[in-house]
């Protein structure tokens, strides 16, 4: 009887040294990274500010200025300076001559694996998408990646057609993946094979972004177009 | 099953750096333990992330940061850690500091995280990290701990640019991003794909245990 005691205790004390042990070293761990967040967090806001800068450069072909809008709640853009948090932003692109060259919008999606960020750039003149940048990707490295590396793949992106209908508050054809080789249409988007989810996954997101924001830029081009000239 | 080959290879200067148990502790992971080479472990990363030299050495730094942090908490920590929950404690920690080393990446640079991408997470899982804190940091000094993952990383990134600097060179013509053979040369581009991975870690494996050999016999 006493020796079931004795082990019972024994038992306790040891569930109870390794409760202290793993919330302690629960809580040590949780407070380094924690830290770690704080820390770093400035240095990586303005390098991911820095790499969007980039981006945006990249997607609009000849463009030379940059300037900042904000979607109001009402379908209105308005200049907004530097980065607003939280706000719906698209970047307009200027050449030499102030003239508008293009809209850069970003966009995000569920991939293969997380979440999918991505950068693309509007020529409100043709309605058509002409640049295209992968901002952030976790996807498989050697498959999913393709999506940003695959040059054929990046080569539907230099004039994806994006046209809107005769009412201008949708788009004729949403833009859609369709499988490697199968391309037909100037709104297909040509898969690769091997890297298929990520592939469609582009396809989803860009198709939901343009149909959401071409209408939007498009009736408010004149916003883009003024706000330069003005200056 | 580690120190087998520890009576064998004691020869010429490696020897002579042998004097203290300390300078032990740090030599053996760089060349008659290497984790690479001669314990074959963290295969993953070594064979995924050494395309080019220049992301073989930050991989390599990155998992010898990860090592050094967690072997010396787990050594500062062990008389404090139960047996029956130590594998869930080192996972915990090693975890944690692999988050750490992400957010550090990404605020050195994004261009970096972005070229290592899926495999700084993994570092997590490389066995090379928990078989250290199991095999080494549990039972030593926190010193001794120091020295034997400073030892082992290095080592790691060692075998890790050895192979990213040939693939890089064969297949890209290039050493760090500095094109360093003529414009004339043709790359072998299967050396950067996952494939040259496997062929040259083949090759260096059969150099590394050929002049092992040579030396044991001398």
């Amino acid at each position: 009887m006493s020796e079931k005691n004795q082990s019972n205790t024994n038992t306790g004390a040891n569930s109870m040294k390794m409760l202290q042990a793993m919330v302690g070293i629960g809580i040590l761990c949780a407070l380094m990274i924690v830290l770690a967040f704080e820390g770093t967090m400035p240095r990586i806001e303005q390098n991911k500010a820095e790499a969007l800068e980039k981006a945006i450069f990249k997607v609009i072909p000849g463009m030379v200025a940059k300037k900042t809008f904000k979607l109001n709640a009402d379908n209105t853009f308005v200049p907004v300076e530097g980065a607003e948090k939280d706000a719906q932003l698209v970047y307009a692109g200027y050449d030499e001559q102030g003239k508008l060259v293009g809209v850069a919008v970003e966009a995000s999606g569920l991939g293969f694996a997380d979440v999918l960020r991505v950068l693309y750039g509007y020529e409100p003149e043709k309605q058509q998408v002409v640049g295209f940048y992968v901002l952030e990707s976790k996807e498989t490295p050697g498959l999913g990646d393709k999506i940003e590396k695959d040059a054929a793949f990046l080569g539907n992106f230099s004039a994806l057609d994006v046209a809107l209908d005769e009412g201008g508050d949708a788009l004729k054809n949403k833009p859609v993946t369709v499988k490697h080789g199968e391309k037909a249409n100037p709104w297909e988007i040509d898969g690769i094979t091997g890297a298929t989810i990520s592939s469609r996954a582009i396809g989803n997101i860009m198709g939901a972004s343009t149909e959401y924001w071409m209408p939007l830029i498009h009736k408010n081009k004149a916003v883009f177009v003024q706000e330069k000239s003005e200056q | 099953m580690l120190n087998k080959t520890k009576d064998k290879a004691e020869t010429g200067f490696l020897a002579s750096l042998k004097d203290s148990p300390s300078t032990d502790e740090f030599i053996k992971g760089l060349w008659r333990e290497n984790p690479v080479f001669v314990q074959v472990l963290g295969m993953c990363p070594t064979l995924a992330v050494s395309n080019t030299a220049g992301n073989a050495m930050a991989m390599g730094l990155a998992t010898t940061f990860v090592l050094l942090m967690s072997n010396m908490l787990v050594s500062s920590l062990r008389n404090f850690i139960p047996k029956q929950v130590r594998i869930a404690s080192y996972i915990l920690i090693i975890a944690s500091f692999v988050t750490v080393t992400d957010y550090m990446i990404q605020a050195i640079s994004v261009d970096l995280h972005k070229a290592l991408g899926a495999f700084i997470s993994l570092i997590v899982v490389n066995c090379l990290i928990l078989g250290r804190a199991e095999a080494f940091a549990s039972k030593n000094t926190i010193g001794k701990s120091f020295l034997d993952a400073l030892g082992m990383g290095l080592g790691f990134t060692f075998a890790l640019l050895c192979l990213g600097a040939v693939r890089e060179l064969v297949g890209n013509g290039s050493l760090f991003g500095y094109a360093l053979l003529p414009g004339s040369y043709q790359e072998w581009v299967v050396m950067i794909l996952p494939a040259g991975g496997f062929f040259t870690l083949a090759i260096w494996l059969l150099l590394f245990n050929g002049f092992k050999a040579k030396s044991q016999k001398a």
